[in-house]
């Protein structure tokens, strides 16, 4: 019996240059089933409701009170609707040299859609990734040569109170290439989306990422990332509500001398669960990676942090750094860290740390002593607390857009 | 302007008397020094004008120009014009110093009811106060006292203060921890904002300080008491001879 019975009957997309790649995948699939709470890595998230066919209906959120995600930013635009390209709403894709996965030539785009979600299948199964390389129809296929002039800003829009999507992209940075890639927004009630990134010798790669205030969301993601030498890959993802979201991030690090950071901010309140789920791996020497990831939990918010560290052998002089904090604002408030290092390599530097605590009472007072008024000298501290993760992003405009924006939605949770 | 009438003070979890009726009058334009052995309760004091947690008060009271302190929030008996150096000032990593006190005066202002200061006047303001005590741009930019020296911390404070420009100025122990060049600093910045609306609580256990910063009252504080006040020249007596002789005499 095919598992995947369970989300949809998979009517996956047949023919077209992507065929091995979705029947690969969907066999990948039918061998690993569908995630359930007995695998080990799903042990702290409950998947269910995102397996299950049953329409997950999710409330329409307006955000119109507050200003479009990076307004200021001069960018290209493309907007999806509950998973579909909407031209009217968007720049046109070939002036950015993007093109859409449903449209179907992309040559190059066969050698990284589906093969590097194949290659991170490993030795943790990410059956959710598999089945979005089956069934996904559609996406964004960029193939960067030179710098990118704009960043281009994946919009994710939610129209329909039941909808799923499912979006694959791929991109491929040739090398010393660059690109800045921004997401914002919820998608669609349940969202699964992939991203496959292919970095050559000395590419760099921003993506910027930012998942809403909407409240009743359901999102799994995957970003697969894989970095020959001297390449760069900084991920950096803020997150306000949604009852469930469950980000993962695989990176292989096989060129020396590449740098990869992945960093995450998220502020949870009530019924929220937000599990990032990290897997860094070394084979290059002298790589550096950072995992930097800070949750701010009230009111039964329950925040989850899993990430890894393998260093292979032969991947000398690795650096890694990983550090996983949650401020949590009440007794109510969970926060489940597993980190692991598993390293096969004699000479390397690798950290990991986790704490949970509360907001620093003497620090809230010498604030209040200074006039600063309560609500205004917690919002200060919890943006402290987060400024870690923030100042992973290199674009001081970009990073301002999600510092500001974290401050009004501060603002208006407090309670 | 404060006026402290039998405060009695024990700590919130445990039985434990602090202050034990403590009485003194702080009028405009005048600097009362308190001196006292190590746990009389002058920090205790100062920490429960300011509003910290912790503290039950059993009975007395506190006002400033009539109203009462006690029954207010630590950031609205800020904005009233009450001002606590403390005597370990607080680290808070990731909130940088400027962001801070402009955060502060703002919000200060607007509890008052004027206009929030423009980041121009505000910019203006922080560097003519800054130079006076020898606060660099950089030590503006770095996250509040994170990183900061023992007397870097102290003038920070004091900086705080000269900008807040508060009506009622408590000085905890800013005299430790610092080196003879660092008192003489702090002391003139201190000195620099008296004036005849603006009243001084300084708490130290040193004649030193006095030496700087000239005190009109010198109170003896001891077992959570004032028992005994006179002019700067008490602080002499406390210098020469030690608190034994006077706790002697009036216990």
């Amino acid at each position: 019996m095919l598992a995947t019975k369970q989300f949809l009957p998979l009517d996956r997309p047949r023919g077209g240059w992507s065929e091995a790649a979705r029947a690969d995948a969907e066999a990948r699939l039918a061998a690993m089933g569908l995630p359930g709470k007995r695998d080990e890595y799903w042990r702290y998230t409950d998947p269910t409701s995102l397996t299950t066919a049953a329409p997950q209906a999710a409330a329409l959120f307006d955000a119109s009170d507050e200003a479009p995600h990076f307004d200021a930013i001069d960018r290209v635009k493309l907007v999806f609707v509950d998973g579909v390209f909407a031209p009217d709403l968007s720049d046109d894709p070939a002036v950015a040299g993007v093109e859409l996965l449903s449209a179907g030539t992309a040559g190059w785009a066969a050698d990284i859609y589906g093969v590097l979600e194949a290659r991170g299948q490993n030795p943790v199964p990410r059956p959710l990734a598999a089945l979005n390389t089956a069934a996904a129809t559609e996406g964004v296929l960029i193939h960067v040569t030179g710098r990118t002039a704009k960043p281009v800003n994946l919009i994710y829009l939610h129209k329909s109170e039941t909808s799923d999507a499912i979006l694959h992209h791929c991109i491929k940075l040739a090398p010393g290439a660059e690109l800045t890639l921004l997401e914002n927004g919820p998608a669609a009630a349940r969202f699964n989306k992939v991203l496959e990134v292919d970095l050559a010798e000395g590419a760099r790669f921003h993506h910027i990422r930012a998942q809403g205030r909407d409240h009743e969301r359901r999102a799994v993601t995957h970003v697969f990332a894989r970095l020959a030498a001297d390449a760069l890959f900084k991920s950096f993802t803020l997150t306000a509500n949604g009852v469930l979201t469950r980000n993962e991030a695989v990176i292989e690090l096989v060129g020396d001398d590449a740098v990869a950071h992945v960093a995450g901010a998220a502020v949870g309140d009530g019924d929220f669960h937000h599990d990032d789920t990290v897997f860094v791996t070394h084979a290059g020497q002298r790589c550096e990676s950072r995992q930097v990831f800070k949750k701010v939990l009230k009111r039964g918010a329950v925040g989850v942090f899993q990430g890894k560290i393998l260093v292979k052998p032969g991947a000398q002089k690795t650096d890694g750094y990983q550090i996983s904090q949650s401020l949590l604002l009440d007794d109510d408030s969970q926060f489940l860290a597993k980190p692991e290092l598993e390293i096969y390599a004699d000479d390397v530097k690798c950290s990991h740390g986790s704490t949970s605590g509360a907001i620093d009472e003497t620090a809230l007072y010498y604030l209040r002593s200074r006039g600063v008024p309560l609500r205004q000298a917690q919002g200060l501290l919890v943006l402290a607390f987060l400024a870690e993760a923030i100042t992973e992003i290199e674009d001081e405009a970009i990073a301002e857009d999600i510092r500001v924006r974290l401050e009004s939605w501060l603002a208006r949770h407090d309670n | 302007m404060l006026k402290i009438s039998n405060l009695q003070v024990k700590l919130e979890d445990e039985d434990k008397q602090i202050l034990k009726g403590v009485d003194l009058t702080i009028e405009p334009g005048r600097v009362h020094a308190i001196m006292g052995p190590n746990g009389s309760g002058k920090s205790t004091l100062s920490y429960v004008l300011s509003g910290r947690d912790g503290y039950e008060v059993t009975g007395g009271s506190a006002t400033l120009d009539g109203v009462d302190l006690l029954a207010m929030e630590p950031e609205e008996r800020a904005a009233a014009g009450l001002f606590l150096a403390f005597q370990y000032p607080v680290e808070i990593p990731g909130v940088g110093n400027m962001t801070f006190l402009r955060t502060a005066l703002n919000a200060q202002r607007k509890a008052r009811g004027q206009e929030e200061m423009s980041a121009g006047d505000f910019l203006k303001l922080v560097r003519e106060k800054a130079k006076a005590l020898k606060i660099d741009a950089d030590m503006m930019k770095r996250p509040v006292n994170v990183g900061f020296s023992g007397g870097e911390k102290k003038r920070n404070e004091i900086l705080q203060m000269a900008i807040l420009e508060p009506k009622m100025c408590i000085l905890d122990e800013t005299d430790s921890g610092l080196d003879v060049d660092a008192m003489k600093l702090v002391s003139d910045g201190v000195n620099a904002l008296r004036d005849a609306g603006r009243g001084f609580l300084v708490i130290t256990h040193y004649q030193r300080l006095l030496d700087h910063i000239a005190p009109d009252v010198v109170h003896i504080m001891a077992d959570g008491r004032i028992v005994k006040t006179g002019g700067p020249e008490l602080a002499l007596e406390v210098e020469k001879n030690g608190y034994a002789d006077i706790l002697a005499e009036v216990m």
